[in-house]
């Protein structure tokens, strides 16, 4: 396992429960032999393809790395990727983008569809102009001060931006990207080499894992019911043998996280801090007054822990979205209403109003950083991008890491493969991983490792921490990494405002009408209503329409799992249900909650949700490989 | 009997229909707003043509039948759109990089086809069948097949195609969309023949992957030959260009039976 790690963690007991046997008739699969196969198409398999592409063959078109599966030819490379399209990937994307530029010497990036270099950026407090968040006495504090002595700070539209961006943040230099256009952008350049092979729509069920190594991947079964049964046309996934899978699947994929439950991870290490982010494209009207290349990042509202971006491409189109954190711990956390009244804020209300949607999406970020981190290689295969931990949480930043990821290890198996090395676990923790630990983005990724260690005791200690550990380069930070904390209940979170018995109430009703909770809960905090517009402020199914475009293709089983209903019926907050994005998850019949694939965006917060719930490192929800999703390239 | 067929199928890409559209005035004429960002699709109706080619290919006695796909369309979003196509059945793409624009003039359109399939080496017109969307191509004009088998020569054309069989005397039998829901049935003798199909009756094909890398060992080189072709405007005027006006409404019910849902959806139509 990888180089810096000791004995293997216990693996994940839930993730062995076995859930009902399907009947299958006797399945005899296809079977097909790549040197490698990949799974996932996001920014580190985008870097991994584009600088492995260029090296497959000489300058004058003899091969260079030679496969053994298909003796004469390059290498044999496949790519699958789960949604429909390469450009259906879903990120608010500010990246300093010093990865990628390497990657592309001498190409203006500022060519890619939707892309601006940056050009101003602000931290913004935004106050509460609504009077329903939930502010500690702190937060209250710092607002009637902010205030009363307003003419001071230049407090204008409830926000005051402060004079200074820590360094850790900025993005000085870098890129305002759509990740949709990007991946798009990427994969066109790859596939127009010719080199590789990049399939989308086509969901990878699992590892094939022989003893502790993979020795390739099995594609999803297709021609099923939505229980795995076969029907009509029924196709077993076929068994792809690869001499190295290279797993880019991204935080919630099913292929490393079976990884991680059947092999381990490195002992210490889980992946318990989370976000869910929700954004929208939105074509600003003619007279904002926003400049391509703004960035605007933003604390304080409509939760004091739920942060908040602006930023602006070309051609009047800009990304808005929030962050809902795992340590907001209050089991009311919608993320689509929170993010409307985020919007509504007057001081991004000012420039959004009389906008249009043209996009929507959710994902889920994996915040854990170097604690979340898997073992990075093994034999047969190695892990990149965000699944792997490389996302640093203290400069907000995930691309250009995960593009750079991917570039240490397609430059390892150059390295390998140009000696007929095999890609053992030694060989792949002699090249990959050796490049990834010297590199910035582990250096930095050390620093941020506990900069967040505070947002378990609180926001405005979170937000001290990381600018002690930013400022000092990681040396210094004030909080220590502490125990998971459980999810408030409903009286803990709302207690001060209702009673439990009108809580209770609340519940029974919504329970029994199907209706969401969350939002009676706000309304009755006295979150205003939202003024829909039929434009920019529109119905959550709306969106789901008008902006994603989502939709599930027939033939695939469902891809969420609640393992054992006997959990669900006892769980009171069901925060897969408050939290999923799509709404594809909701109350159901006998308190077991009812899944619609079509629904989908494939954001995976159920996933974590319903960990959260319990110990935090155990979910009674399986998550497999899904077809469908999102249809919008402009996230 | 035939010694198999030479199928010649016409289809481009079009928007995602999942996208919202929005036309736009260029100095050129009209266009689609942001048309090169959205995500793309085989025309739906072609794509129909391309599995029943397909289906036929794999059906017809011996094995010297051959499918082409014959695009024309901007080579980077043709070659997103193979990425998916291109594991469900087997064909060789025929690429033209061009316009695939939904304002193109169908005369214009049907010429390049034309000429771009006449020029495929090795295609024995004594056994080819020419497939395409009903109303593909041109995106709602429903002319270009037909104008694609004039130019062509060829005389047995059927329109909104949902079935062929293939008789016992190597005839075809045609059902073809009328008005009223009904099909009108025909008997053609044989090649060369040209189909504009409806929907057909054949599901979508589970991805393959095996055909997918066989499929693209073919498909990269042809887009990387792929000729840049302007096409003609021939003279075609837009005056005005705007998407359907559309009305939407949504509300979340659980409680409605099926026939309460569909009479309310009709009343709230009929309004």
């Amino acid at each position: 396992m990888s180089a810096d790690s000791s004995e293997p963690s216990a693996a994940v007991d839930l993730q062995k429960i076995d859930l009902p046997k399907i009947d299958l008739p006797k399945i005899e699969r296809q079977e097909m032999n790549v040197d490698i196969a990949c799974v996932g198409f996001g920014p580190a398999t985008g870097g991994f393809l584009t600088t492995l592409s260029h090296s497959l063959l000489n300058p004058d078109g003899s091969v260079r790395l030679e496969s053994a599966t298909s003796p004469g030819l390059p290498l044999q490379v496949i790519c699958y990727e789960r949604a429909d399209g390469l450009g259906f990937g879903v990120s608010g994307a500010v990246t300093r983008a010093r990865g990628i530029r390497a990657s592309f010497p001498g190409v203006d990036l500022a060519e890619i569809p939707m892309a601006a270099a940056v050009k101003r950026e602000k931290l913004v407090y935004l106050l509460d102009p609504t009077g329903a968040s939930r502010r500690s006495f702190s937060f209250k504090v710092a607002d009637r001060l902010l205030r009363s002595l307003g003419f001071v700070f230049g407090l204008k539209h409830d926000a005051f931006e402060l004079p200074y961006t820590p360094p850790f943040i900025q993005k000085h230099n870098g890129l305002v990207l759509s990740l949709g256009q990007f991946n798009q952008w990427v994969s066109d350049q790859v596939a127009a080499s010719g080199m590789v092979q990049i399939w989308p729509g086509m969901p990878v069920a699992e590892p094939l894992i022989e003893g502790e190594a993979v020795a390739g991947v099995r594609l999803a079964d297709q021609g099923t019911d939505l229980h795995g049964h076969p029907e009509a046309g029924f196709t077993p996934g076929m068994d792809l043998h690869a001499a190295l899978t290279v797993v880019g699947d991204g935080p919630v994929g099913a292929v490393g996280r079976k990884i991680d439950a059947q092999l381990g991870k490195p002992a210490g290490h889980e992946s318990r801090e989370w976000a869910l982010g929700m954004k929208m494209v939105i074509e600003l009207r003619e007279d904002s007054g926003l400049e391509p290349g703004t960035v605007l990042h933003t604390i304080g509202f409509p939760e004091p822990e739920i942060f908040g971006f602006l930023y602006v491409h070309p051609d009047r189109l800009a990304s808005v979205g929030i962050f809902i954190p795992s340590w907001f711990r209050s089991p009311v956390r919608t993320a689509y209403r929170y993010l409307q009244h985020f919007m509504l804020h007057p001081y991004l209300w000012r420039y959004l109003e009389g906008g249009t949607l043209k996009s929507w999406g959710a994902k889920s970020l994996q915040e854990s950083g170097r604690h979340g981190e898997p073992f990075l290689a093994g034999n047969g295969y190695a892990r990149i991008g965000e699944g792997s931990g490389s996302t640093n949480v203290l400069a907000g930043s995930g691309v250009d890491e995960a593009w750079t990821t991917g570039v240490q290890l397609a430059e390892a198996v150059i390295e390998l493969a140009g000696q007929n090395r095999p890609f053992s676990r030694e060989n792949l923790e002699a090249t990959y991983v050796r490049r990834r630990r010297e590199s910035w983005v582990d250096k930095e990724s050390k620093i941020a490792a506990d900069a967040r260690n505070g947002f378990q005791q609180g926001v405005v200690t979170g937000m001290i921490g990381m600018a002690v550990a930013g400022l000092t380069g990681g040396r210094v930070t004030p909080a220590a990494r502490s125990a998971y904390r459980k999810m408030s209940s409903l009286e803990e979170a709302y207690g001060s405002r209702t009673s439990p018995a009108e809580l209770k109430q609340m519940q029974e009703e919504c329970a029994a009408k199907g209706t969401s909770l969350h939002d009676r809960i706000m309304d009755r905090c006295g979150w205003p209503q939202i003024p829909m517009d039929g434009k920019l402020l529109i119905s959550h199914q709306d969106a789901l329409l008008m902006g994603g475009g989502v939709q599930a293709s027939p033939g695939y089983a469902n891809h969420v799992i609640f393992r054992r209903p006997e959990l669900c019926r006892a769980c009171e907050t069901q925060l897969c249900v408050e939290m999923c994005s799509g709404q594809a998850i909701t109350r159901g019949e006998d308190a077991v909650p009812a899944f619609d694939r079509e629904k989908c965006v494939y954001c995976g917060a159920c996933l974590w949700n319903c960990a959260a719930d319990g110990d935090g490192a155990q979910g009674n929800i399986d998550f497999k490989a899904g077809a469908g999703g999102l249809h919008s390239a402009l996230n | 009997m035939t010694n198999g067929y030479h199928i010649v199928v016409c289809g481009s890409v079009v928007p995602d229909p999942l996208q919202t559209l929005e036309p736009i005035q260029t100095p050129t004429g009209p266009a689609l707003k942001n048309e090169m960002m959205l995500p793309a699709v085989l025309d739906p109706w072609a794509a129909h043509a391309l599995y029943e080619a397909a289906n036929l290919a794999s059906k017809a006695a011996g094995s010297n039948s051959k499918v082409w796909l014959v695009s024309v369309g901007p080579k980077a979003k043709l070659q997103q759109v193979m990425m998916t196509i291109a594991q469900r059945v087997s064909f060789e793409l025929v690429p033209v990089d061009s316009s695939a624009s939904g304002f193109a003039d169908a005369h214009s359109t049907a010429a390049l086809l034309a000429g771009t399939i006449q020029a495929i080496p090795g295609l024995d017109r004594a056994r080819l069948l020419v497939f395409g969307g009903w109303e593909s191509a041109s995106r709602g004009a429903g002319a270009t097949m037909q104008l694609v088998g004039e130019r062509l020569e060829i005389l047995d054309q059927f329109q909104g195609v949902d079935q062929l069989s293939v008789q016992a005397d190597g005839s075809f039998e045609v059902l073809e969309r009328i008005e009223g829901g009904r099909h009108q049935v025909s008997v053609c003798s044989g090649p060369p023949a040209l189909f504009g199909w409806a929907t057909g009756n054949l599901p979508e094909p589970r991805n393959n992957p095996q055909v997918g890398m066989a499929n693209m060992r073919t498909v990269m080189p042809a887009l990387q030959r792929a000729k840049s072709v302007p096409l003609a405007d021939g003279g075609l005027h837009f005056l005005s260009a705007s998407p359907p006006k559309q009305q939407r409404q949504t509300r979340v019910v659980k409680d409605m039976s099926a026939e309460q849902i569909a009479q309310e959806i009709a009343e709230w139509i009929g309004k």
